[in-house]
């Protein structure tokens, strides 16, 4: 039957015909696994012995379409990375739609395409979800908030009071590009294109690293707030202080020249394909080099060192000068001049 | 040869020598030398690449007041949340102003409660903003010093041209040289040199502060902003202590000129004339300013949406130091309300919101 309509029309979220149409249409195509297809009201499988993680969060990104990602992408790619950096392997997910009247369903298709996309590559099933519409107005286009649930993975010993004076701090690769890519979208600047998030999930990396190396003592997603306000966190709660040596810091060329015009710091700056670990020093060396060759993971490096300290994060400048890194205060905003 | 401005092998070599000059420079002082940033982004830069703790015990670098939202007087804050609250208005501006605190409210909390507040990298964005939405009436606020006020004369040249009747400015412009002037005529100003903005002087061209050193006897340097202009305009200031030197150097002659950019002072000077306006902490300063001129009069937003307020200064209201750390009286961390009542997530002056501000720098960057 072709379909009458191009966009979201309110009667999409009524329950009735048109949902019914909109789901068979645009979402099971694409999310096919036993599970959802069985339009049960709750999602029923079967658990293994040992502990589950769970997880949500909520996407509302603007702009919805951005270079290296989109909505979609960006809310499976999130869920799944809170899941891994716990130490879980991440198995399925529930996905909540929020759609605007007058939403193109065009761009809808789009958007849940990506998702089934992610989902391949993180090996995860959407078994469960729902969709709301709104009037025109009273969202932007379309908001996802998306569950998680995986298996903590029985080698998983992660914790703050584990981290220990002398242990190192890895990162597996540049950072501030996601942030930048969606402000450089978002504000028009001519600069579009330039810069390409780093959107992408990381429980493949991760989990191998996780299963082999003991000396994994804490790991984080470098989200919202980037580097500086995520090691600002795990400082305060550990109570070590966290040293960065200023060279070590992966910074793309063009990050940091865009950055520099706009005055932004990259470090402050959110990724979403960027994970920071902290590991035993006689391991650290170790953990690099399989991250580097085996998880493909090039341009990792160990960015720094956990001293004992009151929860300060240094950072030792270029110039051998000392700084301090606090938590993000408000969105990073362009400058005047 | 270009050399890398920014290579820290360079800037490792520049602090080696720096650190022997600081020493004969106060040797002939009978002290440390004490040298004042007059830009907001040499603070910036200062604080980010660990220049200012590298040379504690060698100098004193102050911070002085170059930032132009730290400079914006409380009453015109306020005046800009009044006309934020006009009907049919949207508020225009560049992204340091949304959490500038006004007496009672900020941008940021108008704009959750029902104003209208659009983030612009450009004033001529603003201006296609105008076009788009005809029913609106933008507002652009015209906040800065030279670097910006000829691109904003020319967002009112472009609206003019496209016959937009929904465009205006909100001036409160400044320029650099005559709040220096006031600067040097404090009998409390302690400072022995000065590191001169390179953005401003690639407006005003170098001759413009010649002053400096021809009436008040005082060396200054034009910097650039990575560290290693920073660092060599900070050793030419000390070679011209221990020489007993006064001159107004161009540090920064990849960009500036003795005369600057005429063809940007010619559009500014279409769009706007000298005044006399307030500055946070140093009061009215004598043609400092610049308003709309009678020729372009139909887009000053002052006129076309007149505010009033009584505004009180923050000083009297929070006991808040601002205008002491922008005077270099003080250093941010000597106000009582730093770090304390007053951080970037809650701050009650401008200097630690504006990401240009000196106490925000210090917040964000220094060692406590």
């Amino acid at each position: 039957m072709q379909d009458k309509y191009d966009i979201v029309l309110l009667s999409h979220g009524d329950g009735g015909l048109l949902t019914h149409r909109l789901l068979e249409k645009y979402f099971l195509p694409f999310f096919k696994n036993e599970i959802l297809e069985s339009l049960t009201d709750a999602a029923c499988f079967l658990v293994q012995p040992g502990r589950m993680a769970v997880t949500t969060d909520s996407f509302v990104v603007d702009p919805i379409f951005f270079p290296g990602g989109d909505l979609g992408k960006l809310a499976v790619c999130g869920t799944v990375n809170d899941l891994a950096v716990s130490g879980a392997k991440p198995s399925y997910l529930a996905a909540s739609f929020i759609l605007e009247e007058g939403f193109a369903l065009s761009e809808l298709e789009r958007i849940i395409e990506s998702m089934s996309l992610a989902c391949k590559e993180a090996d995860v099933q959407i078994i469960t979800g729902d969709t709301k519409v709104v009037g025109r107005g009273q969202a932007d286009k379309v908001y996802i908030t998306t569950t998680g649930i995986g298996y903590v993975l029985p080698e998983t010993n992660l914790a703050y009071f584990r981290i220990k004076p002398g242990d190192a701090v890895l990162v597996n690769g540049p950072l501030g590009e996601h942030g930048l890519a969606i402000m450089l979208q978002r504000e028009s600047l001519g600069l579009e294109n330039q810069v390409f998030s780093d959107c992408a999930p990381l429980n493949k990396i991760i989990e191998p690293l996780i299963k082999r190396f003991q000396g994994i003592k804490f790991m984080r997603d470098l989200t919202r707030g980037g580097l500086a306000t995520t090691a600002k966190e795990i400082a305060l709660a550990s109570g070590m202080d966290i040293w960065f040596d200023e060279t070590s810091l992966p910074v793309g060329k063009t990050v940091k020249g865009i950055a520099e015009l706009l005055g932004l710091d990259p470090l402050y700056l959110a990724n979403e394909g960027k994970f920071l670990t902290i590991v035993e020093a006689r391991e650290a060396e170790s953990v690099l080099s399989y991250l580097k060759n085996d998880c493909d993971a090039k341009e990792a490096c160990i960015i720094g060192e956990i001293r004992p300290g009151r929860g300060d994060v240094c950072l030792k400048t270029a110039l051998g000068g000392i700084r301090k890194l606090n938590m993000l205060a408000g969105a990073p905003l362009p400058r005047i001049c | 040869m270009l050399i890398n401005r920014n290579d820290p092998e360079i800037g490792k070599r520049i602090l080696q020598e720096l650190t022997g000059l600081a020493e004969k420079a106060a040797c002939e002082l009978g002290r440390p030398p004490v040298l004042m940033e007059i830009c907001g982004t040499h603070t910036v830069a200062i604080s980010r690449s660990g220049i200012r703790s590298l040379l504690k015990d060698f100098l004193v670098l102050k911070s002085g007041p170059g930032c132009p939202v730290c400079v914006t007087d409380q009453s015109d804050i306020d005046r800009i949340i009044l006309l934020s609250r006009q009907p049919g208005v949207v508020i225009a501006t560049f992204g340091d102003m949304l959490r500038v605190p006004g007496t009672d409210s900020s941008l940021e909390q108008e704009r959750a409660r029902q104003a209208k507040v659009e983030i612009f990298y450009s004033p001529l964005e603003a201006v296609d903003f105008a076009e788009k939405y005809p029913g609106e009436q933008v507002v652009f606020l015209g906040i800065g010093f030279e670097t910006t006020t000829p691109a904003i004369a020319l967002s009112i040249r472009q609206a003019r041209k496209q016959g937009l009747p929904n465009y205006s400015v909100f001036s409160v412009h400044k320029v650099v040289p005559p709040v220096m002037s006031v600067l040097l005529n404090d009998p409390e100003l302690g400072v022995d040199g000065f590191i001169l903005p390179g953005h401003v002087c690639t407006i005003t061209g170098r001759k413009a502060f010649d002053f400096i050193s021809a009436d008040y006897n005082k060396p200054a340097v034009i910097a650039g902003f990575e560290s290693v202009d920073v660092l060599e305009a900070i050793c030419l200031l000390l070679k011209q202590i221990i020489q007993r030197q006064a001159r107004t150097v161009n540090g920064y002659a990849r960009l500036v000129q003795e005369e600057g950019n005429k063809k940007a002072r010619e559009i500014m000077n279409q769009v706007f004339s000298p005044a006399d306006v307030c500055w946070r902490g140093f009061g009215i300063v004598e043609g400092s300013g610049l308003k709309i001129n009678q020729d372009y009069v139909d887009y000053d937003a002052s006129l076309r949406f007149p505010v009033e307020t009584d505004a009180v200064s923050p000083q009297s209201n929070f006991g808040c130091a601002c205008g002491d750390v922008l005077k270099g009286k003080i250093n941010p961390g000597d106000c009582p309300l730093f770090a304390k009542r007053c951080t970037p997530l809650w701050p009650v002056g401008p200097c630690m919101v504006s990401s240009e501000g000196a106490c925000a720098a210090y917040y964000q960057y220094e060692l406590s």
